[in-house]
């Protein structure tokens, strides 16, 4: 088990990835079929999944560029919400697409004021992003006031939300390909159909704006890993003494880094609106934050934070859902998990109490499955959060944040 | 006054001062460029907020902001992050309304339990990112966030199924709160010494018990070993260690204790005008606490001074209506000025120190060992 | 000294460098000639100026006068940056690398190979691989900083600099954190790039090490140069002489002698330090009542360990500690100070102090559970006040009052408050770090004689210095620790400074009694 455990580490963070999905995708299949819930992975389910994730995966990576370049930045609900102000006044001036760019210029603002805040006057970052997150929404509502009130085709402008955008963000489907995976999807056979779900989630029925955001993280991984720029900003968050002797320019890489960080938080905000073709306040609803932890949980790899945000939407999206099986059927998931970790801990001679710990909880929530009916919306709105917090403690081992990351940092410091 | 103590006065002064002019001054361009009168709106903000019904307004409302945003201060001075304000004040707050009607006291000790178990509930759901950051390390502002959300779901869960109001079926909310536990109003005490109030602006009793809880976190930090401990911490880590501070304890005691404030800040609203926790509750106090506490510098007197120009801003701006004048403008101030604030705090703090350390050691006559260069160490830490 | 037949190119000459900063002349003077394609030993104390000195080499800061010339030529050094484009490289004794990164990535970091869309690990691993082959440095370059020992990361400094071709490498103090083997391999790697024509300036104390690999050495002390020596032609005992400087004056025989109850004791007490090796191995000492046990040693050689274990500051691997009998090993730090050790620590601002804070609260620090500070929870302020306003007049702290914040205070007074503060709490055993670094010579006497009058009246104290002057005007027993060792122990009455120098940098093998 231990031999396992090693391999599966030495893999490259793409092909974990696709292990790990396999797996998961492997032991859901198994989970629907005993529960009998088939929706657990249709192709809807899943499409609405990835949907929703969009938003947190621009602002989690908006998190990243900012926290690898040594920033901490709790202010991207802040920079969400401008972004979604932004993105609705050029949206409903001039289209969809100007929505995305408005977007992203509205939580750009917020960026440079964290930027401002932190590197030239070296307030603490995380008062800095209090205080963002605090002036966003004020503003938001002033502009509104100002800007939206009576406004729009049939004046449906207020100060809690915008006039519409002229017309919906176009959505593509790869022809042929979409149909013919759907017809498998529909079958449901075992592992098969689920599998097809997965694949028509990515071409089937997407918007441009959920396209664009799921290609960033191509582009991450590439810049931050492939480009001088990327490793010059990865090195002022690990040591910036250390890259500012080799000449680079510490206070300058902050500001771009945080000008993209909220640049990509106001993307987020973006979609939220093209997605409603409409600013309303409060429309955020925490999503900076669920894009903070979704960061920490990918421990500051592309990938990872992806596959945290998509945690996060399945969470959300499912509350959604019809009906409570295929809710009840992932307490059985979890359940199953819990146990193969237990498993895994006890012949990888692991800590006996954490295996311990892990077998009761999948034994509680087994029978929770097996005694319940219907379970109740608010526990399923809370899972994600629980999850995330469970993984973030245990795994605070393996976590590799960052190493300057939060501290501030002046020029000539020595360390 | 000594020349010493006008220079104290001076650098604590010009700060808030540098901010308050920047944020009026962004304030008065943002009404200007949207076609309003910056005079206007103050004279309509001044006279709206000078009548006694606003003023009772105000302090009923001040005085549970300022508790919070003590139990928030407490935790920024040992530079602990409770973001979770939120999630303790709702679950102290649900708490408390469920509880207060399933026994009954006489009416001092009813208010006292009541406010008990809301600031157990606070201290309590705070012990939790508490202990996972000494045991686990794990960055308190994560886990505070997301115990809001839990927090929050677990609220809605356990108002529908377990602290319903059974005879309001179309509404989720608790039953109310007992009279024998609600605070009392103190417009007779001001009668008797001559303040005639009308008779619809209550000056609750809340307003005496936030003054105690204020100048009782003075003493605690200031006069007793604990709060030593906890200022020392929060300014120079190093040297709280090498003095024998036991800093998980102190973690974890500071950040119940501000879990603590904040869930007694919820029985400020639920034991006067709010007697049930339903949807209208006032759920933002404590966001508002954190702004609050970073103004006042986390001092209880700056803090009690913000709290109060806070609410009067908020107030205040009710009176812009009439004028035609957007009430938001009321949030481009507050926000700018927390903004400045924040930044004009850092600035002045880090200038005061540099300036007394370049002071000193150029009043060396001459280091001993030569070649030594002295060393300026960078100040660290946040505002203290 | 030695002329060679024919002349040498000199890779860098210095002359009459002179370097001022508010207080101190840290170089007064100094002279450096380096032969190319040699190795350069410069050496000196702490405090001599090596530092100030190796920061105008690679341009972290300019001179106030003197000149310097490479290859012939003049040069002003404005930036590092300017430096490493003339061919000069430092490598830094605290590494300069990001952990998180792999060793490629550390190295290239700023001159990247490839183009400016695209950064080529080929290009990266190829050149490492092949600057690790010619220069004898062979280093993994996929690896990450963190997994590497302490040895390949000073290959991976030194590749840093040759990676942008530098032809003068300064290293400073490179030996002091690797063991004997790495020593070795690092000593083949110089030679290795002194054959392909580089020229190598190395800093260090450890005469035997110099010795064995330098070709030229110079000697630094308080900021001059006072000495320019050829290996063959000088011993180790005489290189220790010029480090230390003349005799200094012996200190006055105290008429008391210290009583035979030993107050603290350190048994084979042994703490882990990075990598493999044990930053304090199996060190043993006692000190009594009434005695001063002074500890010389060049900084880095587990002093500040040896503190940091007594104050409970730091874990054991094995041994114990115990005060007046009794073990203190499970007693926290705070138990400790209450307990009755007094410390003083090295860096005053750091661990001793909040400067920001009034001097009564800083008083306070270190015993703000004790009387007459505090009772049952509850601070006295008015206790606070007085006891601050008499340290004030007891040991002539010059300040105008107790509410000034401690930043006010020149390193003088501040250290005299510490000292004051210490000694008011009526300690039974005072560790003291360092405790007259950078103050006035005036405060220095001060401090001094309060230590001598506490040991007359039966305190025990074990005294850390880097200050040789000091340790041999104060101490009753001296101890020379070097590499986390107590490896001599002499009577500060009779021994040499010469010999002293030559037990702190291992020149000479002292003895230590059982």
């Amino acid at each position: 088990m231990n031999n396992l455990s090693a391999r599966f580490f030495a893999l490259s963070p793409v092909k974990r990835a696709l292990v790990a999905t396999g797996l998961g995708l492997l032991a859901l299949a198994i989970t629907r079929v005993i529960a009998g819930a088939d929706d657990l992975t249709s192709g809807n389910t899943l499409i609405a999944t990835i949907a929703a994730a969009a938003p947190i995966i621009a602002v989690a990576l908006g998190g990243l560029y900012s926290e690898r370049s040594g920033v901490a930045n709790i202010g991207l609900e802040g920079m969400m919400v401008l972004g979604t102000w932004f993105a609705a006044f050029a949206g409903w001036h001039w289209g969809p697409w100007a929505a995305l760019v408005g977007g992203a210029f509205g939580g750009l603002l917020g960026g440079l004021l964290h930027a401002l805040a932190t590197v030239t006057f070296g307030v603490d970052q995380i008062i800095s992003g209090v205080a963002i997150n605090f002036i966003a929404p004020g503003v938001a509502r002033f502009l509104s006031s100002e800007l939206f009130v009576g406004k729009g085709a049939n004046g449906e402008g207020t100060i809690s939300g915008s006039p519409n955008i002229k017309h919906a963000m176009g959505r593509f489907k790869v022809p042929g390909l979409a149909g013919w995976l759907k017809t498998i999807d529909n079958k449901r056979w075992f592992f098969i159909s689920d599998l097809a779900a997965v694949l028509r989630a990515f071409v089937d029925n997407m918007a441009w704006s959920t396209l664009i955001i799921l290609l960033l993280i191509p582009i991450s991984i590439y810049v931050l890993w492939r480009t001088p720029f990327g490793l010059r900003l990865r090195s002022i968050g690990e040591k910036p003494s250390a890259a500012e002797s080799l000449g680079v320019a510490v206070y300058r890489m902050k500001y771009i880094s945080l000008a993209i960080s909220g640049s990509l938080a106001g993307l987020g905000g973006a979609w939220l609106v093209v997605n409603v073709r409409q600013y309303n306040e409060g429309q955020t609803a925490g999503r900076g934050f669920l894009g903070l932890a979704a960061l920490i949980f990918g421990n500051w790899q592309p990938i990872g934070v992806a596959l945290g945000a998509l945690l996060f939407s399945y969470g959300l999206s499912l509350q959604e859902t019809i009906g409570s099986k295929p809710i009840k059927a992932l307490y059985l998931f979890i359940a199953g998990a819990f146990l193969a970790l237990c498993l895994f801990m006890v012949f990888g001679r692991r800590s006996k109490r954490a295996a311990l710990g892990l077998a009761i909880s999948a034994a509680g929530l087994f029978t929770f499955y097996v005694n319940t009916e219907k379970v109740a919306s608010q526990i399923v709105y809370v899972t994600p959060y629980v999850i995330v917090l469970i993984v973030i403690t245990f795994a605070s081992k393996h976590s590799r944040p960052p190493a300057a990351v939060g501290v501030p940092w002046r020029r000539g410091q020595s360390t | 006054m000594t020349h010493a103590t006008v220079l104290k006065i001076r650098s604590a002064l010009l700060a808030p001062a540098i901010a308050i002019v920047v944020s009026v001054v962004v304030s008065a361009f943002a009404l200007q460029v949207s076609g309003h009168s910056s005079v206007a709106a103050l004279r309509a903000m001044f006279n709206y907020v000078t009548t006694t019904d606003s003023l009772v307004s105000i302090l009923n409302r001040a005085a549970p902001l300022y508790v919070v945003s003590l139990g928030v201060a407490i935790g920024f001075k040992m530079n602990l992050f409770n973001i979770g304000a939120d999630g303790q004040y709702r679950l102290a707050a649900l708490m408390a309304a469920g509880a207060s009607s399933t026994f009954s006291l006489p009416r001092p000790f009813h208010i006292l339990a009541v406010m008990l178990i809301a600031t157990a509930v606070g201290a309590a759901w705070a012990a939790i990112p508490g202990v996972l950051k000494v045991t686990r390390n794990v960055n308190e502002v994560v886990s505070t966030i997301m115990l809001n959300f839990v927090a929050t779901g677990i609220s809605a869960y356990l108002l529908i199924n377990y602290m319903r109001n059974e005879s309001q079926p179309n509404v989720a909310e608790t039953k109310s709160v007992p009279k024998s536990a609600r605070l009392p109003s103190l417009n007779g005490l001001l009668e008797d010494i001559g303040i005639h109030l009308p008779r619809l602006a209550v000056l609750n009793s809340f307003l005496p018990i936030a003054i105690v809880v204020g100048i009782l976190f003075y003493i605690l930090v200031w006069r007793t070993r604990f709060g030593f401990d906890l200022r020392v911490t929060g300014t120079n880590p190093a040297a709280a260690k090498t003095s024998g501070v036991n800093a998980k304890a102190m973690i974890v005691k500071t950040i119940m204790i501000s879990g603590g404030l904040a869930g007694l800040a919820a029985t400020g609203f639920l034991l006067t005008d709010f007697t049930k926790y339903n949807e209208t509750f006032p759920l933002g106090l404590p966001f508002t606490g954190i702004a609050v506490a970073l103004l006042g510098r986390n001092h209880p007197g700056g803090i009690a001074v913000a709290a109060f120009a806070w609410m009067s801003v908020e107030t205040a701006s009710r009176g812009l209506l009439d004028e035609k004048i957007p009430p938001e403008i009321s949030k481009i101030l507050l926000g700018t000025l927390l903004i400045s604030s924040v930044i004009s705090f850092e600035v002045v703090r880090r200038r005061t120190l540099t300036q007394a350390i370049r002071q000193a050691a150029s009043a060396t006559p001459g280091a001993h060992s030569g070649g030594l260069p002295p060393t300026e160490p960078t100040p660290a830490g946040a505002t203290a | 000294m030695t002329e060679t037949a024919a002349p040498q190119v000199l890779a860098i000459e210095l002359r009459g460098i002179v370097k001022r900063f508010p207080g101190v002349v840290a170089n007064d003077g100094v002279n450096l000639r380096v032969r190319s394609g040699s190795v350069h030993a410069i050496v000196g104390e702490n405090g001599a100026g090596k530092s100030t000195l190796m920061k105008t080499l690679y341009g972290a800061h300019r001179p106030d006068e003197g000149e310097i010339m490479l290859a012939g030529e003049h040069v002003t050094l404005k930036s590092p940056r300017e430096a490493i484009a003339r061919g000069i490289g430092m490598v830094f004794q605290h590494f300069m690398l990001a952990d998180n990164l792999t060793v490629w990535e550390n190295v290239v970091l700023g001159d990247e190979p490839g183009s400016r869309t695209h950064l080529s690990h080929k290009m990266a691993r190829d050149a490492i691989v092949e600057l690790g082959t010619r220069y004898g440095l062979r280093v993994n370059p996929d690896s990450y900083v963190s997994d590497l020992g302490v040895g390949d990361k000073q290959r991976v400094e030194i590749l840093k600099v040759l990676f942008r071709g530098a032809r003068i490498i300064i290293l400073d103090e490179p030996t002091a954190v690797l063991v004997p083997q790495e020593v070795q391999a690092l000593f083949t790697s110089l030679r290795s790039l002194t054959a392909e024509g580089v020229t190598v300036i190395f800093i260090s104390h450890k005469l035997d090490e110099v010795l064995s690999v330098a070709d030229d050495i110079t000697v630094i002390r308080a900021g001059r140069t006072v000495g320019e020596v050829a290996p063959a032609d000088v011993t180790a005992h005489d290189l220790a002489e010029m480090m230390v400087g003349r005799e200094l004056p012996r200190p006055v025989p105290r008429t008391d002698a210290p009583s035979e109850k030993v107050e603290i004791q350190l048994d084979r007490v042994t703490v882990a330090g990075l990598g493999d090796r044990d930053a304090l191995h199996e060190v043993s000492l006692s000190v009594r009542l009434g005695e001063v046990v002074g500890i010389a040693g060049v900084e880095g050689n587990g002093q500040s360990e040896l503190l940091d274990a007594i104050m409970g500051l730091r874990h054991l691997k094995s041994g114990s500690i115990s005060v007046a009998g009794h073990s203190i090993d499970a007693l926290s730090t705070r138990d400790r100070r209450e307990s009755g050790i007094g410390y003083i620590p090295e860096d005053r601002q750091k661990d001793g102090l909040c400067l920001a804070a009034p001097l009564w609260e800083n008083v306070m620090l270190g015993h703000q559970g004790s009387r007459p500070f505090s009772l049952r929870g509850w601070i006295n302020r008015l206790a606070a006040k007085k006891a601050t306003r008499e340290i004030i007049a007891a040991y002539d702290v010059r300040t105008p009052s107790a509410e000034v914040a401690a930043a006010a205070l020149s390193g003088g007074n501040q250290q005299k408050l510490i000292v004051g503060r210490e000694m008011t709490a009526d300690p039974s055993v005072l560790i003291a770090a360092h405790p007259t670094r950078g103050i006035d010579v005036g405060a220095q006497a001060a401090i001094w004689d309060h230590i001598r009058a506490a040991r007359t009246k039966g305190l025990a104290v074990l005294l850390v210095s880097a200050d040789l002057e000091e340790l041999l005007a104060l101490s009753d027993t001296l101890l020379v620790m070097l590499r986390g060792e107590v490896v001599a122990q002499v009577d500060p009455h009779t021994v040499t400074t010469a010999d002293l120098g030559a037990y702190m940098t291992g020149a000479r093998k002292g003895t230590v009694p059982a």
